[in-house]
């Protein structure tokens, strides 16, 4: 069994790094975000190709002082207030890429 | 402005990061409407290339708000390439458009790239006095259908209104259409000169009776008395203040590639085509100029009660004569408001008042000299 999650930006955003921040903002009503400097991280990372719990265990972990289970738990929550708001898709499986797929800051 | 958004302008001000700017694709338009500022023909348009190399430069310096203006942007025919573009950079993107152009197909367009708003100019509500300004038959049954073709695909659309002598009475008609359509209304009351700063559309601009009536309508002000109440004056604070976003937080890209701060500030700051992006938002010294006046380096207006809480315009400053100087037009909106004149409008009455006395006594000092007769010295005042 796959327990792996995959999430992935969708295109129906606006969002822009601001310092250690990142705005975004749900293009179906306006509604603006803003992400502190743990929650950039996995937005950066979510490319629809790297399990979540990689990008806590290799990006979060690493520039955190956070466990793994702590991490990963807090990670699932963001995603999914993320997800009902439809700033990200979320699969068991890894999400293609389209090429009008948004691309983030450097 | 929400909490939010001013938490991240004032981020971004802090931070140095251009947050909004507004890239007019075109100046070419298929309307040629009476108090437009802007000169219709090409004179060497950004190609696709350039436009999508300035949106990744924009996108790289922190260009979070885009809004696409013109001209007619659908004008363009690589239109629909460059949205496709900017939606995949992230940008927060609003249209301005006259919406002749949007038929259905368009419309769907504009909603799968998830635009987030898009405004269009509506003049009046009555087709022969809106096609008498954009001064093409038939442009406000267009404009209409395609406001109507855009919210039934759920996109917010903005309907502005400017308010000149032509259509002063006809600003709740369009706010009632405006309610119809499932539209927002806004309305501006300001018809700028035109950017090489040719005045002479001033004269479009409607009456301070007109603009009173304007700013005591509570249906476009809210609390009329909070709306009109006397200006408190500038305190310490307030003359840190800075002036608006202009150069700030925001910039405008013309179809040229010239950066001013703002498109009703034009003061060319650098060109895309010989600089990066970047650098003219970071060096250029007509910018540094810009962000370096707060309200206290303004003679005229550090001294005037409506101080702090004009809504006094940098760039019709600088078209005045004087980016640091008031701007009339303002000053004539803050006694249409609240009844008490401006340092400026002061200064400009007594300074008439002197102009007559002067002509006065100049009269008086030819007299001894010719000895003129009663007649005769009417005459010298005539040509005085």
């Amino acid at each position: 069994m796959n327990n792996k999650r995959y999430v992935s930006r969708t295109n129906a955003i606006a969002a822009r790094v601001l310092g250690d921040e990142t705005m975004v903002m749900s293009a179906a009503n306006s509604t603006l975000f803003t992400l502190d400097e743990v929650a950039t991280v996995i937005w950066e990372a979510a490319d629809g190709a790297t399990p979540l719990e990689e990008i806590v265990t290799k990006r979060i972990c690493t520039q955190f002082d956070v466990t793994p289970e702590v991490a990963l738990r807090d990670a699932e929550s963001f995603v999914e207030q993320l997800a009902e708001h439809g700033l990200v898709s979320c699969s068991d499986r890894p999400i293609a890429q389209s090429s009008s797929s948004p691309r983030v800051n450097p | 402005m929400s909490g939010l958004v001013a938490e991240m302008t004032a981020k971004a001000l802090k931070l140095n990061i251009p947050l909004s700017v507004q890239l007019d694709l075109t100046y070419r338009c298929n309307e040629r409407c009476i108090h437009c500022y802007l000169d219709h023909a090409d004179h060497g348009e950004m190609t696709t290339a350039e436009i999508k190399d300035l949106l990744d430069q924009m996108a790289d310096a922190g260009v979070f708000y885009l809004t696409v203006s013109g001209g007619e942007i659908l004008m363009r025919r690589d239109f629909f390439e460059i949205l496709e573009y900017a939606r995949k950079r992230t940008f927060c993107i609003k249209l301005k458009t006259n919406g002749i152009l949007i038929r259905e197909k368009e419309a769907e367009r504009i909603k799968a790239l998830g635009v987030e708003s898009v405004q269009i100019s509506i003049y009046s509500h009555v087709a022969d006095v809106h096609d008498a300004i954009t001064k093409m038959p038939g442009s406000l049954k267009h404009s209409i259908e395609a406001i109507r073709r855009l919210r039934a695909h759920g996109i917010h659309v903005i309907m502005a209104n400017v308010l000149m002598v032509q259509n002063m009475t006809d600003y709740p008609g369009v706010q009632a259409l405006a309610v119809e359509l499932g539209a927002q209304f806004i309305m501006d009351p300001t018809i700028t000169p035109m950017m090489d700063g040719d005045r002479s559309i001033l004269n479009l601009n409607v009456d301070e009776a007109a603009l009173r009536e304007v700013f005591r309508n509570g249906a476009l002000v809210g609390n009329v008395e909070e709306f009109c109440a006397p200006p408190p004056g500038p305190d310490e604070d307030a003359l840190d203040m800075l002036p608006c976003s202009a150069g700030h937080t925001a910039c405008y890209v013309s179809p040229y590639g010239d950066i001013y701060p703002c498109v009703q500030f034009p003061l060319p700051s650098g060109n895309v085509r010989r600089m990066k992006f970047v650098d003219i938002w970071r060096n250029s010294p007509q910018l540094q100029e810009v962000r370096s006046i707060t309200l206290r380096d303004m003679p005229s207006c550090s001294k005037c009660t409506h101080g702090a809480t004009c809504t006094r315009c940098p760039g019709l400053a600088y078209m005045e004569g004087n980016m640091r100087g008031p701007s009339s037009q303002d000053c004539e909106k803050s006694f249409a408001r609240t009844g008490i004149p401006s340092e400026n409008l002061k200064a400009r009455k007594a300074s008439t008042q002197s102009f007559q006395s002067s002509q006065l006594v100049q009269i008086q000092r030819l007299q001894p000299a010719a000895v003129f007769a009663a007649g005769e010295t009417e005459d010298t005042t005539v040509n005085a």
